[in-house]
């Protein structure tokens, strides 16, 4: 045997006939991928017939095709990697696109591979035929039908590439099954990228430079950060921090942008936007430098724009050039990566050129925002006597505190409602990557799948889903992987009987008509654990309450935790839609100063 | 102080008018890969986003086909221009985008075909017309013409106005190419 057949022995290469599904895997192991996750049908049968006789990459079987995207999108975010998807053609895609669109609107890098049928029977009503790249154009970053075999490598890097460059998002790969039967060429990485797609990453110098003289101008400068910094990874994070510290200046944070800047740091203000804390908005309302980096101005931190930070100079980092006066007009734009924009700011303020900051005003500021913390915005009262009722809030704030109790390295996940809301306002984080929450699309179901992703990534990491009853059983049936792969995930359910978020605003916006926001028919979820081979635990009064949770924790194996709480709670404070940020309602706590919901308002909710 | 939102747009966020509230129409002109569905895309975005299209041409232009232009007239404020220019500009296969309205003096022509059935008074009318317009006769029957003309889509709205009251049957436009003036190019 000579040198020459012993290399293509150990590693085929384009003259050894691979099939398309092999070209598909080598393609994949070569980006570094270790985890799939998919559910099998007729159009991927070959893809899977390659997984079983390859142990490189693992397939991670979930029980609905939404929860593999919301899975990979778990991995993604806990791990700052690529997830990676696989679903058949047809229903297989379809029950995708949520997924997909949810990744999009909050920058998750994903590769979505779908199977379509044969190129030759497209268009033709074929058994499971969808329009998939039709249907998820716009709920991709980009997406591709691969027709010819030889495309399909290149293909392969490529959406990996698109995927975690520039703005992350989701790229789907379209699979006709003839294309991953057949013979394929393989090919490597191209180094030279694609000239249409030219993500600006250097930030422009001079409009760092203006930047930061404006920044040492300020009075009342604020940092607003989002989930670009943690996307900037975690040097980007660290990075951030230094600059807030060298600055001096107070920093909030978006609902994705949670953990860029630890939550237990002073000079952090909280969570800013509908519900976020007093002092934060109130600063953004009051600032006269506001550093807007790596967010996006979405309308759950805006209010009112016309009354959004009305007397700030603003400076709006993005990687996106589209996100640039979308919404607010800026003063000064800085396209470019977050985490060399940060770099570049700690450069220019080190040079130390122009007017000295204004110490003073800095100082006059922080004593403003320090009046308005003193407020102690999330504050509630909890009934201690043994029997009494748990408040969701109290039953949060447990959670987060007896988690860090174990000492034990977290993530925590979410549903979408109001116990979302009270994790972002409870949970502390000092990290990024370990807050799992779906911001833009909002989608109930998220946490469970999401937490899947997240312990696959950290095997020995803790995982917990705060959830909601009525959101948890939109993906219950992922306690299903989680059995199948005894992942020890902690779903703990914040079980107030409603759509707590829907008949919040029902009260507030529609005059206390709970139109069908009431939970009826529950499972017991306890059994419903027992049955899915979990651990079932359950709280009703608060003697039960802490002893609930560490049990919880300490189970070594999946657990779902029936947290019954007081069912009428609302969560503050809260800016209701169309109202500025210093129209905010507080809880009854709170001195109440309540914003007259207008008309205008009810058409945004 | 504003500036420029990146290296590659060099279009103002002003309108010809001067005013941040008028709206204007704009002629965007966009070079993409010749790929399946990139016109998809670029109709999907305008669309989605609720922007209007008044007209939209595409053609490959270059040799080998790989790449194609898409020129498209829509209006609105110069924020929502703007909006437009970025959000074509972050599709993948978008190579480059240029608002011509505001990037400088540019041509924007378009053909029409406008067929006129008619006869007598009204047929010499509409054929003195044409040649008033230079517009070429490109069919002709006892009864109807077939007329040819290109240019400014204005001179093509008139054109078009003239010609209803003496038989206008039917009318059929491309949309406009466009170009900058000047050495200068996309
Ligand atoms: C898929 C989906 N459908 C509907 C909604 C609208 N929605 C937002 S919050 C919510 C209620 C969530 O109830 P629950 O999970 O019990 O959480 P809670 O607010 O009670 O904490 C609903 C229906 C949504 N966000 N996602
Ligand atoms: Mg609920």
């Amino acid at each position: 045997m000579n040198a020459a057949t012993q290399t293509t022995a150990a590693q085929p290469n384009a003259s050894t006939t691979l099939s398309g599904a092999e070209v598909l895997l080598r393609a994949l192991e070569e980006q570094g991928v270790e985890v799939v996750f998919g559910y099998p049908g007729g159009a991927v049968l070959p893809i899977y017939d390659a997984l079983f006789q390859q142990d490189r990459i693992r397939h991670i079987l979930v029980r609905h095709e939404q929860a593999a995207v919301h899975a990979a999108e778990g991995y993604a975010r806990s791990t700052g990697r690529v997830g990676v998807v696989l679903v058949t053609s047809g229903p297989g895609a379809t029950n995708a696109v949520t997924g997909l669109l949810d990744a999009l609107m909050d920058s998750v890098p994903l590769v979505c591979l779908s199977g379509q049928v044969p190129v030759q029977l497209i268009g033709n009503d074929a058994f499971q035929e969808a329009d998939t790249t039709g249907i998820t154009r716009p709920a991709t970053k980009y997406n591709y039908l691969v027709k010819k075999p030889e495309d399909l490598a290149r293909t392969v890097h490529e959406a990996f590439e698109i995927a975690r460059s520039g703005r992350p998002g989701p790229v789907l790969i379209d699979l006709p099954k003839n294309i991953t039967v057949g013979p394929a060429p393989y090919a490597p990485p191209s180094t030279q990228g694609r000239r249409s797609y030219q993500p600006r990453v250097e930030p422009d110098r001079e409009a760092v430079r203006e930047a930061v003289a404006a920044m040492r101008r300020g009075k009342r400068p604020l940092f607003y950060v989002g989930g670009g910094v943690i996307n900037a990874g975690p040097e980007a994070c660290e990075a951030l921090g230094r600059l807030v510290h060298m600055t001096g200046f107070p920093c909030t944070s978006t609902l994705m942008g949670l953990g860029a800047f630890p939550s237990s740091d002073p000079q952090f203000v909280g969570m800013l936007g509908m519900h976020g804390t007093y002092e934060a908005n109130l600063a953004t309302h009051d600032c006269d430098v506001l550093i807007a980096l790596g967010s996006r101005f979405d309308d759950r931190v805006t209010g009112r724009v016309d009354a959004f930070s009305p007397r700030s100079f603003k400076i709006h980092a993005d990687i996106d050039p589209s996100q640039i006066n979308k919404i607010i007009q800026v003063d000064i734009p800085i396209i470019g990566d977050a985490g060399r924009t940060i770099a570049a700011m700690i450069e220019e303020w080190e040079r130390a050129e122009g007017p000295a900051p204004d110490a003073d005003a800095l100082k006059n500021w922080w004593e403003h925002i320090e009046g308005w913390r003193a407020l102690d915005c999330l504050r509630f009262t909890q009934d201690p006597a043994p029997d009494a009722i748990i408040k969701p809030q109290k039953a949060i704030q447990r959670i987060y505190e007896l988690a860090l109790e174990t000492g034990r390295d977290t993530y925590v996940s979410t549903e979408v409602g109001q116990h979302q809301m009270w994790a972002a306002q409870f949970f502390k984080f000092e990290q990024p990557n370990r807050w799992l929450t779906s911001g833009g699309l909002g989608t109930m179901g998220y946490g469970l799948p999401a937490a899947v992703g997240a312990q696959l990534a950290h095997p020995d990491a803790l995982i917990i889903d705060v959830a909601g009853e009525a959101s948890t059983l939109m993906n219950i049936q992922e306690l299903g992987t989680i059995a199948q792969y005894r992942l020890p995930v902690k779903l703990f359910i914040i079980n107030n009987q409603y759509m707590g978020m829907v008949r919040q605003w029902q009260e507030l916006l529609h005059g206390s008509r709970y139109s069908e926001s009431y939970s009826s028919a529950l499972p017991d979820f306890v059994k419903l654990a027992e049955s899915f081979h979990a651990k079932g635990f359950r709280a009703r009064t608060m003697a039960e309450l802490d002893d609930t949770i560490r049990a919880a924790l300490a189970h070594d194996g999946a657990v779902v935790v029936d947290l019954c709480v007081a069912e009428g709670e609302n969560c503050f404070p809260m800016i209701p839609s169309g109202a500025a940020h210093n129209e905010m309602i507080l809880g009854p706590e709170q001195e109440a100063q309540g914003a007259v919901v207008t008309n205008e308002g009810k058409m945004l909710v | 102080m504003k500036h420029a939102a990146g290296a590659s747009s060099a279009t103002t966020s002003t309108s010809p008018s001067g005013r941040d509230n008028d709206e204007y129409r704009a002629v965007i002109s966009v070079l993409v890969d010749n790929e399946s569905g990139v016109l998809a895309r670029v109709v999907g975005l305008f669309s989605g986003r609720g922007y209007n299209i008044e007209s939209l041409t595409v053609a490959p232009v270059e040799d080998d086909g790989a790449r194609s232009r898409i020129n498209i007239v829509t209006s609105g404020t110069p924020a929502i221009i703007e909006q437009i220019r970025a959000q074509l500009d972050r599709l993948v296969p978008v190579c480059r985008v240029a608002n011509l309205t505001t990037l400088g003096p540019h041509i924007a022509r378009e053909m029409v075909l406008v067929k006129v059935v008619s006869t007598g008074e009204a047929r010499t009318e509409a054929l003195r017309i044409a040649e008033a317009f230079r517009a070429r006769a490109v069919d002709t029957t006892a009864s109807s013409f077939v007329f040819e003309l290109t240019g400014a889509s204005e001179k093509l709205d008139s054109f078009v106005e003239l010609m209803r009251p003496l038989g206008l049957a039917e009318v059929s436009r491309t949309g406009v190419a466009a170009l900058t003036r000047g050495p200068r190019s996309l």
